[in-house]
């Protein structure tokens, strides 16, 4: 009994070291970007990278795989491309606005898709998010094909402008690292253990007590306003919002990123996003091949390393990642 | 209501038949999906990659073997049917005993790659399918004109789709087959060759789906994103009608396209969203579809 109880700790303050660690890392990244790499593409891959980890929330945490997790990413960007140009919000307003638009379609969404596990819940998800898709092609305040384009980057809380490149560079990195220490915090906490117990045995939890439906939609929620941070953030950084955001393809990328980098795991999004989009900017000269290349990953991953890298790497070095 | 008042007779046969057309489709596909999903307990996110690839088949053996479209509509369902024997073979069969959703994800990642591979070569227009002569012409009924085709492509789905039903639910072979998706481990021991029957299965699945892809082929262009628009209404469907029943997803299938045929005429703008409202609708008042078992 006292053996175990005083194990429990030591193991808690060992994963504790090793998340730690590998945020150190994550931020000394972050930092050293921008002096290698082009600013512009590190802050698209941070808020995807954002959007990954969102994604992951459901899938890694609570088993539920969403194959319409675009639908939140898109409509929180062209929400807050719509409101920080034609209402003239300030960014921060602009984003909380996508936020806030995710959230409710998240709470919508989850409402109806929750019922369901498994296939069916990621086929009603993709369902969902074609409905979305096809919402926005009409919708006239996302002008259709063209997109919302040249969205003002503002001045965050009226002072401080984003149109600098160093300042908004600083402005993408806070929100990706606020937004992945809510992932971090969810699922290191009493919620984030009943989600686990949920994803490991739904009838045991529910015989315990806890209502499994509510904390399945809590998780979905949260997953999607997470999401709609990212795309909100990210409508601001590319100054635009368009069709692509929403579309079925992203669904299906955010699903290859955490895979690849490791399902259920904290940075596996986050290294997932990174290859991902590093492989289709390199790729991007070469047409539909990375379309074929990233089946091939889906199918590798799949056949080879389900744990993906992060947690093939986790597993080899026996860290808590 | 003005806007009914507004429309004419034509149009209304005109979408039901262009709804009749669609649901073939949807019931088609939706089935294979339902055979798969009950001997495999996969969902065949490639299926609509199956589609598109039997419609190009069938454009390849037009163009580069000179074959018309009854070669076709015989060939290049056995070819794919085959080419997906291949892959539940080699890459679906290693799955067993995981997670669903590990099936799923695969299945994607393929219709990604097959998907990708037509776009490379032919881009993302069109290759243009002659009806075949037979079938050009329309019948005269009266109040609209019929064209032959659109008759053949509804009576011959209808025809595929019965004949599937009568195959599982009526012969022995389909016994065991759903004796086998009950509990494979037992009709094994009867010797009963499971693995065969589930490659067959999945053979049998996408060469339904290359069969409506031939079909498809002189209706719509023969392009390399037809499989990928259409999947997600046939998902919505599968979603609507429930996984359980064969029949059901069959009616489910006509049924929706027809209605979706309907709203294009009253209510154009949500014509294409209808298909996942109906779906929303049905998922509150029976989470388990309209024929599905409770899961």
């Amino acid at each position: 009994m006292s053996a175990l109880a005083s194990a429990a700790p030591a193991r808690a303050s060992h994963d504790a070291r090793d998340f730690a660690l590998a945020g150190v890392l994550m931020i000394a990244a972050i930092v050293a970007a921008p002096f290698f790499v082009y600013p512009f593409f590190v802050m698209q891959m941070l808020c995807v990278a954002l959007f990954a980890c969102a994604f992951n929330l459901l899938i890694g945490y609570v088993g539920l795989l969403s194959f319409g997790h675009a639908m939140f990413f898109g409509m929180a960007s062209y929400v807050s491309a719509h409101a920080a140009k034609e209402w003239g919000l300030d960014p921060e307003f602009a984003i909380l606005c996508g936020v806030g638009v995710a959230a409710a379609m998240g709470l919508v969404s989850g409402a109806l898709a929750i019922r369901s596990k498994g296939i069916y819940f990621a086929m009603i998800t993709v369902a969902l998010s074609q409905m979305v898709y096809f919402f926005c092609v009409q919708a006239p305040f996302t002008h259709g094909e063209d997109g919302i384009q040249s969205v003002p980057q503002g001045r965050v809380f009226g002072l401080v402008s984003l149109a600098d490149s160093a300042t908004l560079y600083v402005f993408v990195a806070l929100v990706f690292l606020i937004g992945f220490f809510v992932v971090y915090r969810t699922i290191n906490s009493p919620f984030g253990e009943i989600l686990k117990a949920i994803r490991e045995n739904e009838p045991r939890a529910t015989s315990l007590g806890y209502r499994v439906m509510r904390y399945k939609l809590m998780a979905f929620v949260l997953s999607a306003a997470l999401a709609g941070l990212a795309g909100a953030t990210k409508a601001l950084v590319v100054q635009n919002a368009s069709l692509s955001d929403v579309g079925f393809q992203m669904s299906g990328e955010v699903v290859l990123m955490t895979l690849l980098g490791g399902m259920g795991t904290l940075y596996g999004p986050v290294v997932g996003a990174v290859v991902v989009v590093a492989m289709q900017n390199y790729l991007a000269q070469y047409g539909q091949w990375v379309t074929v290349m990233q089946g091939a990953v889906f199918v590798a991953c799949v056949l080879l390393f389900r744990r993906g890298i992060v947690g093939e790497i986790a597993k080899w070095a026996r860290l808590a990642l | 209501m003005l806007l009914t008042l507004s429309i004419t007779p034509m149009q209304l046969y005109g979408q039901l038949l262009i709804g009749l057309i669609n649901g073939s489709f949807y019931a088609l596909l939706s089935m294979g999906l339902a055979v798969i999903f009950g001997m495999l307990n996969v969902v065949n996110f490639a299926h609509g990659a199956f589609y598109m690839v039997g419609a190009f088949v069938a454009y390849f053996l037009l163009q580069y073997g000179g074959m018309n479209y009854w070669a076709a509509l015989v060939l290049s369902p056995l070819i794919v049917g085959l080419l997906g024997a291949l892959v539940e073979r080699t890459i679906i069969r290693r799955l067993a005993g995981l997670d669903h959703l590990y099936g799923l994800l695969l299945t994607f990642g393929l219709a990604l790659v097959i998907e990708g591979l037509f776009q490379n070569e032919f881009g993302s227009s069109g290759k243009p399918y002659p009806t075949p002569p037979a079938l050009s012409g329309a019948y005269n009924l009266g109040f609209m004109f019929l064209p032959k085709y659109r008759a053949w492509v509804i009576v011959c789905s209808f025809v595929a789709c019965m004949a599937t039903w009568f195959a599982i639910e009526r012969t022995r072979l389909g016994a065991y087959l759903r004796a086998a998706t009950e509990n494979p481990s037992l009709v094994r021991a009867f010797g009963v060759n499971v693995p065969l029957m589930i490659t067959a299965t999945y053979g049998f699945g996408v060469a339904l789906a290359a069969f409506a892809g031939v079909l498809a082929a002189p209706i719509y262009q023969v392009r390399p994103g037809m499989g990928a628009d259409i999947i997600a209404v046939v998902f919505a469907v599968v979603v609507i009608g429930g996984m359980g029943s064969i029949l059901g997803s069959i009616l489910t299938g006509f049924t929706l396209g027809v209605i979706e045929g309907l709203t294009k005429v009253f209510y154009p703008e949500i014509s294409n969203t209808v298909v996942f409202v109906i779906m929303a609708i049905v998922l509150i008042i029976r989470p388990s579809g309209l024929f599905g078992r409770a899961i």
